[in-house]
């Protein structure tokens, strides 16, 4: 009993410790960032790695999701003989939630995972170690770019996630199941506002991509420096980032759409 | 009478402890480099000869005493006075630990970059001649991963010096070269420290070898200096010790082993039980 | 390590891509080619009804079943219990005339509300200020539904008599 209780009381803390190091981890790395923004050659390195290369994935599952939601919706809206309204459905689902939401996890699972097990690995090479006895901040040079390359990139995949979730909507919806096209693209323009609901949309992505990579980029550098420490820090990233998305999701929600 | 600057020690090392965990590393250790000298650092595999630099550099923090190198307290240094410091420290690591994603040119040149606003040809003809002097120069546009693990050393060798330090830290600069590459790594050591004035200080295995460039050796074992001296003088010491270490010999009062509990009794899983009964 | 020309290239595309997604995401799936338009590009006339439904801010102002304006702003008037709408229509048309009724309409059974506006003949129109006094409350289903039982079982009862 009392060993129980210590060890949650061990897991508590140690928990606590881990959140703390992580924030003062943040605060160093923030510091490099107008840095990073400078030297542009390699936030574009990090720019393509985290972005350009997750643009084929967001694009076809964003196909699809928009495709899925088109069919689901039309059996539902033409039992009450709204079929019309399907535009209306497929955008705003995507644009407010699904958008964001959906290519976050992507994210945190083709790139964020990437960037775990690469810093990772420059910490178990010691190369993070070589760069700090070369007088050079590794959170500097290493993290920041990184970190900012994720906030920027995560938004336009959201983006190009929802847009063409759309037009796969607009394929099944109009060019399958025989939606009026007129209805379909004139009832989304009235019931979708751009700042309400695009903008807060991209806002949302936003702060997923900074969340997402923080705690890659985190968990890289806090890894055990071991092959099994990879292995572990890799998928506690995708794990807690894809929670941290879901919860950080619900509080957003409820403080733009009330 | 106050010593000029220039007569102190580069590293002083007062009353040293370090432990990982239980297990000592370093018990109240006392060591100085002097400035502009070799000096190498021996003892068994796993004694803390890596540590001990990583303690100089400010990487890891000792758990009480002194490290000042140049007047500075390293420990207690700020971050960024920490580095500024490592400005004036080149380090070979043990792994090499080249930036992977460079190829050997950028590596070396890395440094140069990161802290000079040198003309790119100058970088160019900088890493070049620091390539040179460790043979591989035809190597520079290869990527660390197409490296031996000999050439990797090399490269991060030359990177280490292309600052021109004040200080170099060596750890096993030595190990996996071939006869002539060693020869060569030893005389360019040495001329560094001619030439330059560089303070050296190498951590190697190869009794001989070191010896031969070295002006004052430490053995440490056991989270102590064993014995300490010029080459000539600890050639002819008396301690038991360091004789069976410098001349290799198995048996002796030096452990080969890493703390273990007894052979005997370890094989027959701890217990004092026999494994056959007889 | 890739080219870094064409690290830059495909960056550059890829950024190409995603503010092409935010342009058809404004243009062409939300109404920003409306809502962008400044403060001088509608004017406001009022309307009062006794009942809005389910009528919301910037649901649309039809005539004819073409969007011309949308719902700026719903107030509750505390002297009279009715809901005061104000509609801001797009400048284009302002030859609608002052006497048009407005309605409360829904779109498919349960669809959004809307005003309608159905066209009077007088010869002054709309203008900024002007308040619509022809106007219909919205149906509630509820009441609807309400009354058709309420009529039900009066021709029961009357049936049974
Ligand atoms: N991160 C660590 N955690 C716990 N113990 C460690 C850690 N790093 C090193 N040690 C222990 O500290 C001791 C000293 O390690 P160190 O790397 O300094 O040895 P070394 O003298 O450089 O050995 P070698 O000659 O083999 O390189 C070793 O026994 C090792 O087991
Ligand atoms: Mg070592």
């Amino acid at each position: 009993m009392i060993g129980a209780l210590r060890a949650l009381g061990r897991k508590a803390l140690g928990f606590c410790e881990r959140l703390g190091r992580a924030h003062v981890f943040l605060a160093y790395t923030l510091l490099g960032v107008p840095e990073s923004l400078y030297r542009v050659r390699p936030l574009f390195y990090q720019v393509y790695a985290v972005g350009v290369l997750s643009i084929v994935i967001t694009v076809v599952s964003g196909l699809f999701v928009g495709m899925v939601l088109a069919l689901q919706g039309y059996n539902t809206l033409v039992d009450f003989g709204a079929a019309n309204s399907l535009g209306i459905m497929v955008a705003l689902s995507l644009v407010r939630e699904i958008g964001p939401v959906v290519s976050a996890l992507l994210f945190a699972g083709r790139a964020g995972s990437a960037l775990t097990a690469e810093i990772g690995l420059m910490k178990t090479t010691e190369q993070l170690a070589a760069m700090e006895m070369m007088a050079v901040d590794p959170l500097r040079r290493v993290i920041a770019p990184r970190l900012l390359a994720g906030v920027l990139a995560l938004p336009l995949l959201a983006t190009i996630f929802s847009a063409v979730g759309v037009y796969g909507g607009y394929f099944v919806g109009v060019g399958l199941l025989g939606v009026d096209e007129g209805a379909f693209w004139s009832q989304m323009q009235t019931a979708v506002d751009f700042q309400n609901d695009v903008l807060n949309g991209v806002f949302k992505s936003v702060c997923f991509g900074a969340v997402v990579t923080w705690i890659a980029v985190f968990e890289g550098y806090d890894t055990l420096p071991t092959a099994a420490g990879i292995s572990r820090a890799t998928t506690r990233t995708v794990v807690n980032s894809s929670l941290a998305v879901l919860a950080l999701d619900f509080v957003l929600t409820a403080l733009m759409f009330d | 009478m106050k010593e000029a600057p220039g007569d102190q020690p580069l590293v002083r090392i007062r009353d040293l402890s370090f432990h990982y965990g239980e297990r000592v590393i370093f018990d109240h250790v006392d060591l100085e480099i002097p400035r502009g000298k070799v000096v190498a650092i021996m003892g068994p595999s796993g004694c803390g000869k890596t540590t001990l630099l990583r303690i100089i550099s400010g990487q890891i923090r000792p758990r009480s005493g002194s490290v000042v190198v140049d007047g500075l307290e390293v420990p207690s240094l700020s971050r960024a006075a920490l580095l500024a410091l490592r400005k004036r420290i080149g380090m070979l690591f043990q792994s090499g630990a080249l930036l992977t994603d460079l190829s050997v040119f950028d590596n070396v040149a890395f440094p140069l970059r990161e802290h000079t606003d040198l003309p790119q040809r100058l970088i160019r003809a900088l890493v070049l001649m620091k390539l040179e002097a460790v043979g591989l120069r035809g190597a520079r546009d290869l990527m660390p991963a197409a490296l031996s693990g000999g050439m990797a050393r090399r490269v991060a060798l030359a990177r280490a010096i292309a600052l021109d330090p004040m200080m170099i830290l060596y750890d096993e600069p030595f190990t996996g070269q071939d006869p002539i590459s060693l020869g060569v790594l030893l005389r360019l050591v040495r001329r560094m420290n001619e030439a330059l004035g560089v303070t050296s200080i190498v951590v190697s295995h190869d009794v001989a070898e070191t010896a031969s460039i070295s002006d004052y050796l430490y053995v440490i074992s056991g989270g102590r200096v064993m014995g300490q001296g010029t080459p000539q003088t600890l050639a002819e010491t008396r301690s038991e010790w360091v004789r069976q270490f410098l001349d290799g010999s198995p048996d002796g009062p030096v452990h080969f082993h890493y703390p273990a509990p007894d052979y005997a009794e370890d094989l027959h899983g701890g217990s004092a039980a026999p494994l056959v009964s007889t | 390590m890739l080219q870094s020309k064409a690290v830059e290239i495909t960056v550059g595309v890829f950024v190409a891509l995603g503010l092409a997604a935010l342009f058809v995401l404004a243009m062409r799936v939300s109404n920003l080619s409306f809502a962008s338009l400044g403060n001088d590009a509608f004017y406001e006339v009022r309307a009062e009804f006794e009942n809005i439904g389910a009528l919301k801010v910037r649901s649309p102002v039809k005539m004819a079943g073409v969007t011309i304006g949308r719902v700026g702003a719903v107030e509750f008037d505390s002297n009279t219990y009715n809901a005061i709408v104000v509609m801001r229509i797009d400048k284009h048309y302002d030859r609608i005339p002052d006497d048009s009724g407005a309605n409360i309409y829904t779109a498919g059974l349960l669809g959004e509300q809307y005003v309608g506006l159905t066209p009077g003949g007088s010869e002054e129109f709309l203008k900024a200020g002007t308040t619509i006094t022809q106007t219909q409350s919205a149906v509630v289903l509820e009441q609807l539904i309400g009354q058709l039982f309420y009529g039900q079982a009066n021709k029961d009862r009357d049936a049974r008599q």
